[in-house]
């Protein structure tokens, strides 16, 4: 299963805070180009694992492997986009001034700067709010904002923990076509999301519970394969609860 | 040029908030400002009651100048008066020894009712008992003002960097920046080392203006270098500023990190040389040279009191810079909590 294409290697994981069993020997790999979706309810153990694949968790057993390299890697740290669930700016700086910060943590060039921070802000839909202060924005704003800062250094591969939170669906949608277009250029993205919908947008899907992963595949052979019409309803069937029809 | 980055980031963010501005400036202004009034005041001119007393001793207080005075043929008068408060004491003859009593309810009016008495009866023609005197550091003219000005001046620079370096870092936390920061490459180190210099470039301005201000404008008492007063403001802003970091990781919200105001900040104030020093019992004294305000408030008296350089500054500096390296070791270690690497 664990193949040279592949750009994450999660190798049987295993968390533990204390006495309580986060991530129970999660084990599956994502290939270079695709949007792979972590789909769980609340408490799942989402944040957990992408947290682990951002290099800020080590896990309790096992191993996460990204680009052929054993996580947490500063090295690999610099290839990875990774956007949190909180949407972390600093309030009392303008749009502009967040880039510009962030950019030079990332080690951007002056001129990589002026050249990428336009750029970004088209992707995102926020061009022409710059010079407004992050405190002032909306919160579909902010989480956009926050999407453009981890797809400053060109990233090939995008960690997103739940993207679409408080944004409205005319504005998700055009952040999934923003994925799109990312993935055409060779991004490899991972999403987590709690939204059903959303999860059929996903090239393959990790269904998670209670920190298991219960199923793997494309939308359409996770539905095939329960015989539901839906995610949801095929999540309900890997959960356990019993087919009505 | 990533610790650029940071450090352009957190003097942003501190200019920005002109409120918070305003507080590190003109708090320390005013304080030193009401100080200054309150102890550079004129003196207390206490009214003493004489009662009875022989033509010569009440001849010889009435040419005295620092008080005021009351005749009375009865003491009942002057017991009245003194329960009115309308007199601060009185004095009469009991026998052929003159008695003095004292209203006694406030140190200032009884301290100078005996000190304007014991002037008065001992020496006043008697050349021979007048001496000469010196003074080996300050001089006559050094005020209570002067003394303590140092001190609050160290208090202040500590107190301001902990409390806005800590609320700083505990957002940083809370808001998920400092997660976002440590999802790139930079190192903690260089986290710690961009606080460092923004704070230390807003400090050394902090205290050019409240400096120069208590120097130049309230005239408080200046031997030594300024530039040395900026250095030891310095050291002591990297104390605060790497102490205040490392407490804001056990606060969950600003209020928290108020709570160590009067657990961490408070205690300093009573061994830092406000207070006589010497006044505090065996059992408690070793606690003094725990606290880095103690070597600041030392450091800064030196300088701007006995005028003294570098010498005798430079163990104090040592000791600074010793808790400061404590301080940013166990920051980097509780940052471990949040990135392995
Ligand atoms: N640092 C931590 N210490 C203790 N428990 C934690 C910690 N982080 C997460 N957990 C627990 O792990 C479980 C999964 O959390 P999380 O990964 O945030 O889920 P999700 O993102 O799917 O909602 C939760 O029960 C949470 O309480
Ligand atoms: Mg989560």
């Amino acid at each position: 299963m664990v193949g040279d294409s592949d750009v994450v290697c999660v190798n049987h994981v295993s968390k533990r805070y204390g006495d309580q069993a986060v991530l129970k020997d999660i084990h599956f790999s994502i290939r270079k180009g695709e949007i792979f979706g972590l789909l769980g309810p609340s408490g799942a153990g989402k944040t957990t694992l992408v947290k682990q694949l951002a290099g800020l968790e080590v896990p309790t057993d096992g191993e996460n492997v990204i680009f052929q390299q054993r996580m947490p890697s500063l090295q690999i740290m610099k290839r990875i986009g990774y956007m949190g669930q909180s949407d972390a700016l600093y309030g009392e700086l303008s749009a502009k001034e967040n880039l510009e910060f962030f950019a030079a943590i990332y080690g951007l060039k002056r001129k990589e700067r002026l050249q990428r921070i336009p750029e970004v802000l088209k992707i995102v839909n926020l061009a022409g709010t710059e010079k407004k202060l992050v405190s002032s924005f909306s919160g579909g704003m902010k989480r956009r904002l926050s999407l453009a800062i981890s797809l400053l250094h060109e990233p090939e591969l995008l960690i997103l923990d739940e993207p679409t939170v408080g944004i409205d669906p005319v504005l998700r949608k055009s952040i999934w076509q923003t994925f799109d277009r990312l993935k055409s250029n060779g991004t490899t993205i991972i999403v987590t999301t709690h939204v059903m919908d959303e999860a059929e947008k996903c090239d393959r899907l990790g269904l998670l519970r209670d920190g298991k992963l219960i199923a793997i595949g494309t939308p359409t052979e996770l539905m095939a394969d329960t015989s539901s019409q839906s995610i949801e309803e095929a999540f309900l069937v890997y959960g356990g609860a019993v087919h009505e029809n | 040029m990533r610790i650029k980055a940071l450090t352009i980031r957190i003097l942003r963010q501190i200019f920005r908030d002109k409120r918070t501005i305003a507080l590190l400036i003109f708090a320390p202004i005013l304080v030193l400002t009401l100080l200054h009034f309150v102890f550079n005041g004129s003196n207390y001119e206490p009214t003493i009651g004489l009662v009875d007393l022989p033509e010569a001793v009440s001849n010889s207080l009435n040419s005295s100048e620092a008080g005021h005075f009351q005749n009375y043929d009865h003491m009942k008068e002057a017991k009245s008066a003194i329960e009115q408060r309308t007199i601060d004491a009185y004095l009469y003859m009991d026998g052929s020894q003159p008695s003095l009593v004292l209203e006694g309810s406030d140190p200032t009016s009884n301290r100078a009712v005996m000190s304007l008495l014991q002037n008065a009866f001992n020496s006043p023609d008697k050349k021979s008992a007048k001496m000469d005197i010196d003074f080996l550091h300050g001089g006559s003219e050094l005020e209570q003002f002067d003394y303590i000005g140092p001190i609050l001046l160290g208090f202040f620079v500590f107190f301001f960097v902990f409390l806005i370096a800590g609320v700083s870092f505990l957002r940083e936390r809370t808001t998920g920046t400092l997660e976002r920061l440590l999802s790139t490459p930079l190192k903690k180190s260089e986290i710690v080392f961009g606080y460092v210099i923004g704070f230390g470039i807003f400090t050394i301005l902090q205290t050019f203006l409240i400096a120069a201000y208590a120097i130049y404008v309230l005239g408080m008492y200046m031997e030594g270098a300024f530039s040395l007063v900026i250095i030891i403001s310095l050291f002591t802003a990297l104390t605060a500023l790497t102490l205040g970091i490392l407490l804001s990781s056990f606060a969950n919200n600003e209020l928290q990190m108020m709570q160590f105001i009067p657990i961490i900040i408070v205690p300093q104030i009573f061994f830092s040389g406000l207070f006589n020093l010497e006044a505090i019992p065996e059992w408690l004294s070793w606690i003094g040279p725990l606290t880095p305000l103690y070597y600041t408030a030392d450091a800064l008296t030196s300088v701007m009191v006995r005028g003294t350089g570098w010498g005798t500054i430079i163990e104090n500096i040592l000791l600074l810079t010793g808790f400061s390296l404590l301080f940013i070791l166990l920051n980097i270690l509780v940052l471990k909590k949040h990135r392995k690497i």
